[in-house]
């Protein structure tokens, strides 16, 4: 599966293991969040990175105290229709986690733009999808109504627009 | 009336084209029916029995003149003529095609309309009181906040992947005629003891196959915290909702597996996280929006309009119209007309493109260019001087829209049912057609007086049958069709989900049956009492013994 | 003395009008349900339910399934009310629908 980050297909430079895989003595770790609870008093000594991989019916608020320790958090959509990863990935970013936050799974170009807007840097896609087709989705909506958003260069959140003179926008790490 | 300005233009047109493209690659094979569906069904595009079906979003059910007649182009243009208004005071047209669906949306974009989210696990068109604005009840306008939350609602990156579908909607007076008990989140504003106006928010309520009343979880939210609060019970819902069953996947099934009380605690949670650092930016955009609804400049007339009484006086049938289908407004001399699309053996909520043109046109001469479509179904004239009612009156009455039946027992609410709808499991508008005829004669119908029947043609509930005075809920025993009656459900401010009453009926048997009840309802009364305070008082016994009893 | 056969009718919506259609022992998906293949026979539907597959694939129609059917003196006609209604137009609207555009059929709304 091609990794989508800035807007083009990327090597995934970092190691996913399971619950049962041997930690290597270093470089760029992904665990399941089970095994990042149960060993973390000897995982915070790794001397590489470390990500997550948190699912969907796990609370994000169990993870909040990892997060200053972690460079990449990976949420999973086991089917497209399935939004729960909306709502974690906004309180992963409402909590103050600025590195990686990737999506995993069931990815469709349409919703490709939502996913940014709540604040995924990457995502791990199908083949079905070319590249030019992610790229002209990540533009289908430049405006939108809600604050709080990712915005990328050229995208309008209405009602901040609307009465700027109240509420300065204040550049927000860009999604994507 | 709210108007866009050219963020909401541009909005509604690239949504529109962002499904021409994906419309294009569903023809093209490079988007699956199951990857398509959500999509076009988010913007109001369902497969029914006979063809598409579009569904447009009237926001808050309010319209002007241009609008309407804009609907009555798209019927002629790209239907067969008609359309049929919802008890989400939507507009759904029935013979609609895949290839046309992006022109329409095309059309809709030029009047400031839209078919976004008005299907989809997302949230739904904000629905409110049908008389708001003109109601003589009404604490405040409650469409400000109506389109606070269309806006805030629209494409939300967070929120339109929920559960299940979600609706919310918005009262501003005591009488509730936005049925905000049985909604997924209910907004009721009022007024506390030092006249300070707030939000009494309601969680949990629905209909379906497992009707529920909803559980305040606010009393009184001020209003510059709505949208933020809004957001947290969203939050709550999408992560927590069930998910593993659809029949299971609404909000009210959460509050009530959870409980209130953990519910609320979890949402306080969300709440607390809120990152904005203030709400000015919601209170700005609320006055923004709310100059649109200012009331429009009525003129200083008597309360007694002389012509008006005179006519009443020498048309006993114009009398008898303006006794069942005026409503009192709030400013001396004017009223509001409700426009029965109720006809003796018609079907409730079809509109043809000329009576929708003709309604268009009175609204432009004599109602501020306003008309609103009600939750039952019909078609509102908010703001009429009482002198031009009876020109109104005359020019209804040749379009067939002159019954005087609003509120009563001809005035049915039916959902489309098997005729069109592929969930249906049985039939709603002949059930309703064989009713109205049973008691077309008005005299009969108004000597019962108020009484809502509801027809719902499968468990789904559209036709809001759980809520109806008389609930007919349409099924399937064994490939006949087969109707259930439940009686005493309301969705007023004393919102009650009917009991059922007893053993099914055939359709042919149905209207006897609901004749049978109104003549024991009229039997039993006490004077003035309504139907549902009589149900309310007396029981379901005598109505199962006028129905069941072996003779 | 007419003579009656049941079996089972593939029906779908045509995908980019909405249409009704049936397939046809010519393996084309037609809008008269007199013109539609009855199965009698599991290894007939099975041949319907592949071809139908292999059109929905090919975007040409989407949502196809099987309905109950009956052949009488070669005329089709649904079982159920529900197909029924899908096959002719709209019971309370006999001026829509196939019932009026000729394509319903011999059996357009006899007995409701």
């Amino acid at each position: 599966m091609p990794l989508l980050r800035n807007n083009a297909f990327v090597v995934d430079t970092w190691t996913h293991l399971g619950l049962e895989d041997k930690l290597p003595d270093g470089g760029n770790v992904v665990l399941p969040f089970q095994r990042l609870k149960n060993e973390w008093e000897s995982l915070a000594k790794f001397p590489g990175q470390l990500g997550v991989l948190l699912n969907n019916s796990d609370h994000a608020g169990e993870l909040e105290h990892f997060l200053p320790h972690l460079a990449l958090v990976i949420l999973p959509f086991p089917a497209f229709t399935d939004g729960r990863a909306y709502s974690i990935a906004r309180q992963i970013r409402l909590a103050g986690y600025r590195a990686e936050l990737r999506a995993t799974g069931n990815l469709l170009p349409d919703q490709f733009q939502y996913m940014q807007q709540v604040g995924f840097t990457s995502f791990d896609v199908s083949d079905r999808f070319p590249l030019s087709m992610w790229q002209s989705a990540a533009k289908q909506m430049s405006l939108a109504y809600q604050r709080g958003l990712y915005r990328r260069t050229g995208e309008t959140e209405v009602w901040t627009e609307r009465h700027m003179e109240a509420a300065p926008w204040e550049e927000q790490p860009h999604a994507g | 009336m709210y108007r866009y300005d050219e963020f909401d233009h541009q909005f509604v047109r690239e949504r529109t084209a962002q499904f021409r493209d994906q419309a294009d690659r569903r023809l093209k094979g490079e988007l699956t029916e199951e990857e398509f569906r959500p999509l076009r069904l988010m913007n109001g595009l369902y497969l029914q029995l006979h063809a598409y079906m579009l569904r447009v979003a009237i926001p808050y059910g309010t319209l002007s003149s241009r609008q309407m007649r804009k609907l009555a182009y798209i019927a002629e243009k790209w239907d067969r003529g008609y359309g049929h208004f919802t008890t989400r005071q939507n507009i759904q047209y029935n013979w609609i095609k895949l290839e046309d669906t992006a022109d329409i949306l095309a059309a809709l974009a030029e009047v400031e309309m839209h078919a976004i989210q008005t299907s989809g696990n997302c949230i739904r068109n904000v629905t409110t009181d049908h008389w708001a604005g003109a109601a003589a009840d009404e604490i405040s306008d409650p469409r400000p906040v109506g389109e606070l939350l269309r806006q805030w609602s629209s494409l939300h990156p967070e929120f339109s992947y929920l559960p299940r579908k979600f609706k919310i909607a918005v009262t501003g007076a005591p009488n509730d005629r936005a049925a905000v008990k049985v909604h997924d989140i209910g907004l009721r504003l009022h007024k506390n003891d030092a006249g300070k106006i707030g939000w009494e928010v309601i969680v949990g309520g629905g209909q379906g196959r497992t009707p529920m009343i909803g559980v305040t979880v606010r009393d009184f939210l001020p209003e510059n915290e709505l949208v933020a609060y809004i957001e947290a019970i969203m939050r709550v819902y999408n992560l927590y909702g069930r998910r593993d069953n659809k029949y299971k996947a609404r909000i009210k099934i959460l509050v009530h597996e959870i409980g209130a009380e953990k519910f609320k605690s979890e949402v306080e949670t969300e709440y607390a996280r809120h990152p904005q650092q203030t709400t000015e930016v919601e209170e700005k955009e609320l006055a923004r929006i709310a100059a649109y609804f200012a009331p429009p400049q009525f003129e200083k007339l008597s309360r007694f309009a002389p012509a008006f009484e005179d006519a009443k006086l020498k048309h006993p049938e114009f009398a008898r119209w303006t006794r069942n289908n005026l409503a009192a407004h709030k400013v001396d001399g004017y009223t509001i007309v409700n426009i029965s699309l109720k006809p003796e053996g018609g079907i409730p909520g079809d509109a043809t493109a000329d009576q929708m043109r003709l309604m268009a046109d009175l609204a432009e001469r004599c109602s501020n260019d306003e008309l609103r479509v009600s939750h039952p179904q019909n078609i509102i004239l908010p703001h009429v001087k009482k002198d031009d009612v009876y020109s109104i009156w005359q020019q209804l009455g040749p379009a067939g829209l002159a019954t005087a039946n609003y509120g009563l027992a001809g005035d049915i609410i039916a959902c489309p049912g098997m005729d069109y709808c592929a969930l249906a499991t049985a039939r709603s508008i002949p059930i309703s057609q064989a009713i109205s005829r049973k008691f077309a004669d008005l005299d009969v119908q108004e000597k019962i007086g108020p009484v809502k029947i509801n027809i719902s043609g499968c468990i789904n509930a559209c036709g809001h049958h759980h809520v109806g005075h008389i609930g007919i809920l349409g099924l399937d025993k064994k490939g006949e069709e087969f109707y259930q009656i439940t009686l005493g459900g309301s969705s007023t401010e004393s919102a009650s989900i009917g009991s059922i009453l007893g053993p099914g009926f055939a359709g042919h048997e149905v209207a006897d049956a609901i004749e049978k009840i109104l003549e024991t309802y009229v039997k039993l009364r006490q004077p003035g009492e309504e139907f549902l305070y009589a149900y309310r008082r007396l029981g379901p016994n005598p109505f199962k013994e006028a129905l069941y009893a072996t003779a | 003395m007419s003579t009656i056969e049941k079996g089972q009718v593939m029906t779908a919506n045509r995908l980019r009008d909405g249409e009704v259609v049936f397939l046809t022992r010519a393996g084309t998906w037609n809008e008269k349900i007199d013109e539609a293949a009855m199965a009698l026979e599991p290894q007939a539907t099975a041949a319907l339910t592949a071809r139908a597959a292999e059109d929905e694939k090919a975007t040409v129609v989407t949502g196809a399934y099987l309905f109950d059917a009956e052949r009488i003196d070669g005329r089709v006609r649904a079982i159920h009310m529900r197909e029924r209604i899908r096959t002719l137009g709209p019971t309370v609207r006999r001026d829509l629908g196939k019932q009026a555009e000729g394509t319903a059929g011999a059996f357009a709304f006899q007995e409701n």
